[in-house]
């Protein structure tokens, strides 16, 4: 009886096997996570094609790509042309969205109180230890603020939201970038780590005085205090869409090598300071040309039917002018066995 | 027939005495025998892959690892720093939460599972003897992520509201106690993990140590009994000694249990790096920093430095086990 | 006297209280932890759960492709891992389990069960994942199997050991040879113990996390091929926990109520199988 039950469990577990044509799969960022999870919904729904995205940070998006146990990676932290050249790998940009600091402070209504860049960096520096301290009371006339130690919750895995906030610290403060500097992995002076976007939400949602950085879609899951940040103009915007997009709006893709672009503290009077695009990483040179256009063909459909999905997320779709750049880049950049395997339409 | 395999005596096998030298060849042997030699081999083979993965497992960290070592030397076990950004990696953080953490945990379990094990051999009532065992043990069979995600919504918010927060609201300004339980008020810290750990190793050492009670010989405790001495005195004087050997056993199996915990840590313990200076501070520990950070390490350095904090936990561990083996093996069943 | 007497008496009473209350923090713990799980997880529990795959934050969805992912890579475990483990625990308590590699092979079968799960999971990473490129069930299956292997072989070896000798004896005395009695006569006397020791491997491995982070990943859709990422159940949970989406909270606690039922009922079934108390 042992015996027939092991033999049908092995049946079944061999009849699987090759039954279908396998998912494409791709790992990375869990900035954009949600909206590549939407997509992939969808586009199954449609053609029956699924692609598995798995979040587990812009660090192992690289990391996995890099060791090729995966079809795609993204990461929200662009790859300098010279390690693209290196890696044999080429970067396109999916989506903008914006890095929020959120706060738990009762009694504090979302987009009360406000931030410099300078200030950001005292507190995850440890220097500013209580909500109450004059540097934050000074940029926050009126608001009463509570004397609540400040508690900073920062990632703890391989974050590109990471690089990006570290990036703007770096840029903001000079002792930051001394002490710390920018990248997607630092050693945090103080506070606790959280994994994903989703654990630093979920550690600043249960701590009173708590405050963090995450992707505008998972501050507006929470339903959580976000902090006005001033950007270049010297204005503080809310964390929108709209602004997200104002702050995309002066970038020139075109004269960018390899896409490398940051939008970080950019001009404007709407701009949000700590904005930035996710980029997938793709092999140039592609050893399964059928799952290499799988890809491609899903970020095409997701570029043409996809931003509606990425908006109620509150993420800024690209441009037209950035879409119809980089498809032209497919047909000329994404080769396998020395043809390209898309073809610009 | 038998066939001698390298590294087994001349006396034969353990269960099957060998066939008599007068018998061999003269087609005696019974019907099938042939294939004695293949089973056995299977068998010895089975034994023998096991001896490789684990084999497999040491030499893959060990080199996976020597980069790391080569790179920093001794000093990556005493370095307190990790930093990716100047890729410079020190185990101390880590490797002092795993101690830490578990010799805490082991001390709050220990003194509970004396109290289990003693209540289940000499207070029961005897009807309620058996379900209490088997719902301690039920305790056991609970996966470690339901250990992790009751410790991070239900005891963690729990512990930082009702216990953290009123002590280091009240606590005396300037005292020592100030510096031990400052820290972070919402519940995942270094304590938070420990109780969780305490609760995880519980039931395996009650269950040996009941089982280690139950071997002292009846004869020996009733003796003590006639002699008028209370149950305390009885535990004290007569059960504990006579096991004591196997309760250290027991102790560093518990200990060997906390030290690999990943799952029900990682949630709770707040994932900072750098030595813990309070009881209420954030730490790491060698498995919670792998499962964090490994797949997402992308410098070699990174990468490297995580597989050599697994090389150490290994190290440790074994260590561990050996003793426990040693103390376990000599106590008499 | 009657000081010493009544000091006697008092340091009794406190340490019979001290273990009651000992007793009753462990049985408390317990409670706390089991009506958590039920509280949470029965909200989340419907058939949706076992009819639909897991669901982008905000979809429909279930946890169809976990359960499914999970039992398939325990099964395929299970199976390596009863082949191994039987084998080598036979090898132990009737062949070579008295010589220098026996006991060799005893310890550091002890070892390989205590030994940190997630550093199993780093192993197949090296062996399996990266060499061929790709996160698959099968590499899942191998960690798992790694894990479950060496309490087979304990509970095996153990079983084995209190089987008379007599037995093996009447056997030969028939005339069969000693695979033959191993296999008919040993394994079929110790058959109730043998699926014990099978179901605790099953209930240990169901619910480990870690060592599948690194080889099986997970996977957001159905998927029963076994070559390509899986989904299972506590990789889901894990992932779902820490979010910040409510309806994937509750597909968590009614996935960690899930395992823990399943592990429960094995256990108890163990116990009801082997229907003695345990003997060392």
């Amino acid at each position: 009886m042992f015996k027939k039950f092991t033999v049908a469990f092995g049946i079944a577990a061999l009849a699987g096997t090759g039954a279908h044509a396998a998912d494409l799969s791709g790992a990375g960022a869990t900035f954009p996570a949600p909206v590549y999870a939407k997509w992939a919904e969808a586009y199954k729904a449609t053609t029956g094609i699924g692609l598995n995205y798995q979040a587990i940070g812009s660090g192992g998006g690289i990391k996995q790509i890099k060791a090729k146990t995966v079809d795609f990676g993204a990461s929200d932290k662009p790859l300098k042309p010279e390690e693209l050249n290196t890696a044999g790998l080429y970067q396109f940009p999916t989506v903008i969205g914006g890095v929020v600091p959120v706060m738990n402070l009762p009694g504090i209504r979302p987009g009360q109180i406000h931030l410099t860049g300078p200030l950001l960096a005292d507190i995850y520096m440890g220097t500013i230890t209580k909500w109450n301290d004059p540097r934050i009371a000074a940029a926050n006339r009126g608001v009463k603020l509570s004397a609540l130690p400040i508690t900073v919750v920062h990632r703890s895995d391989g974050s590109g939201t990471s690089f990006l906030f570290t990036s703007y610290l770096s840029a903001k403060s000079p002792a930051w970038a001394q002490k710390v500097g920018a990248s997607d992995a630092v050693q945090w002076p103080t506070g606790i780590g959280g994994k994903g976007n989703d654990g630093v939400a979920a550690f600043v949602k249960q701590t009173m005085g708590a405050i963090g950085y995450v992707e505008y879609a998972y501050a507006k899951q929470n339903n959580a205090t976000y902090a006005l940040l001033q950007n270049k103009a010297g204005k503080f915007p809310a964390p929108t869409a709209a602004n997200f997009a104002a702050a995309a709006a002066g970038a020139n893709w075109a004269k960018a090598p390899d896409n490398y672009v940051l939008l970080l503290d950019q001009p404007g009077a709407n701009a949000w300071p700590i904005t930035g695009a996710t980029f997938i990483l793709l092999y140039k040179n592609q050893d399964n040309a059928a799952r290499g256009q799988g890809v491609l063909k899903f970020f095409d459909w997701a570029y043409k039917t996809g931003d509606g999905a990425a908006a109620k997320l509150d993420y800024v779709p690209l441009p037209a002018s950035v879409k119809a750049l980089i498809r032209k880049q497919w047909a000329m950049q994404i080769k396998a066995g020395g043809k390209p395997i898309y073809a610009a339409k | 027939m038998t066939m001698m395999i390298a590294g087994e005596t001349a006396g034969g096998d353990r269960a099957f005495p060998p066939l008599a030298p007068t018998l061999r060849g003269t087609g005696l042997a019974p019907r099938g025998a042939w294939l004695d030699p293949v089973f056995r081999g299977a068998c010895f083979g089975a034994a023998t892959l096991l001896m490789a993965a684990l084999a497999g497992v040491v030499v893959s960290l060990a080199i996976g690892g020597w980069p790391a070592f080569r790179q920093f030397g001794l000093g990556f076990l005493t370095s307190t720093e990790w930093n990716p950004v100047t890729e410079v990696y020190g185990a101390a953080g880590p490797v002092v939460g795993t101690l830490i953490t578990s010799f805490l945990s082991l001390a709050i379990a220990l003194p509970v599972a004396l109290g289990v094990a003693v209540f289940l051999v000499e207070f029961c009532p005897r009807p309620l003897a058996r379900p209490i065992a088997i719902a301690v043990e039920l305790l056991a069979g609970i996966p470690s992520i339901v250990y992790g995600m009751w410790g991070l919504f239900v005891f963690a918010p729990f512990f930082a509201e009702y216990i953290q927060l009123p002590l280091m609201m009240n606590v005396p300004a300037g005292s020592i106690w100030e510096t031990l339980f400052s820290g972070i008020p919402n519940g995942a810290n270094i304590l938070t993990a420990s109780i969780i750990l305490a609760i995880m190793i519980l039931p395996y050492m009650a269950a040996v140590l009941r089982e280690l009670f139950l071997t002292v010989p009846p004869q020996v405790r009733e003796a003590a009994y006639g002699l008028g001495c209370t149950p305390f005195e009885v535990i004290r004087a007569v059960t504990i000694p006579y096991v004591r050997r196997g309760m250290i056993g027991v102790v560093m199996l518990g200990l060997g249990r906390a030290l690999g915990e990943t799952m029900a840590v990682t949630f709770v313990i707040g994932n900072a790096h750098g030595f813990p200076d309070s009881l209420f501070a954030s730490g790491s520990t060698i498995a919670s920093t792998i499962a964090n950070e490994f797949t997402e390490a992308t410098g070699e350095m990174h990468s490297a430095a995580l597989i050599a904090l697994g090389l150490v936990l290994f190290v440790i561990t074994f260590s561990v086990l050996a003793v426990a083996r040693a103390l376990l093996s000599t106590q008499k069943y | 006297m009657i000081d010493r007497h009544f000091r006697r008496r008092f340091s009794n009473w406190l340490f019979v209280a001290a273990c009651t209350l000992a007793t009753a923090f462990a049985l408390a713990a317990l409670i706390l932890i089991l009506w958590s799980l039920f509280s949470q997880g029965i909200g989340g529990l419907d058939a949706k759960v076992f009819t639909m795959s897991t669901p982008a934050p905000g979809s429909e969805g279930g946890l169809l492709n976990a359960i499914v992912g999970s039992l398939l890579m325990c099964a395929v475990a299970m199976i390596l891992s009863v082949i191994i483990g039987v084998l080598a625990g036979t090898w132990l308590a009737e062949y070579g389990g008295n010589t220098p590699y026996g006991y060799a092979v005893r310890f550091l079968n002890d070892v390989l069960l205590s030994a940190p799960s997630i550093l199993i999971g780093l192993f197949v990473y090296e062996i399996l994942v990266r060499p061929l490129h790709g996160f698959s069930g099968y590499a899942g299956a191998v960690a798992l199997a790694l894990l479950a292997t060496p309490i087979v072989t304990r509970t095996t070896e153990d079983i084995l050991n209190l089987q008379p000798h007599s037995l093996r004896e009447a056997g030969i005395a028939l005339g069969a040879p000693q695979w033959l009695v191993v296999r008919k006569v040993i394994w079929r006397a110790a058959g109730a113990g043998l699926l014990t020791g099978g179901l605790l491997g099953f209930a240990r491995i169901s619910g480990e996390t870690a060592p599948l982070l690194f080889t099986s990943l997970n996977n957001q859709f159905f998927n029963a091929d076994m070559s390509q990422p899986m989904a299972s159940l506590p990789a889901v949970i894990f992932q779902y926990a820490l979010s910040a989406y409510d309806d994937w909270r509750r597909l968590a606690w009614a996935g960690a109520l899930l395992i823990a039922l399943a592990v429960l009922s094995i256990n108890i079934i163990g116990r009801v199988i082997a229907r003695e108390p345990r003997q060392k």
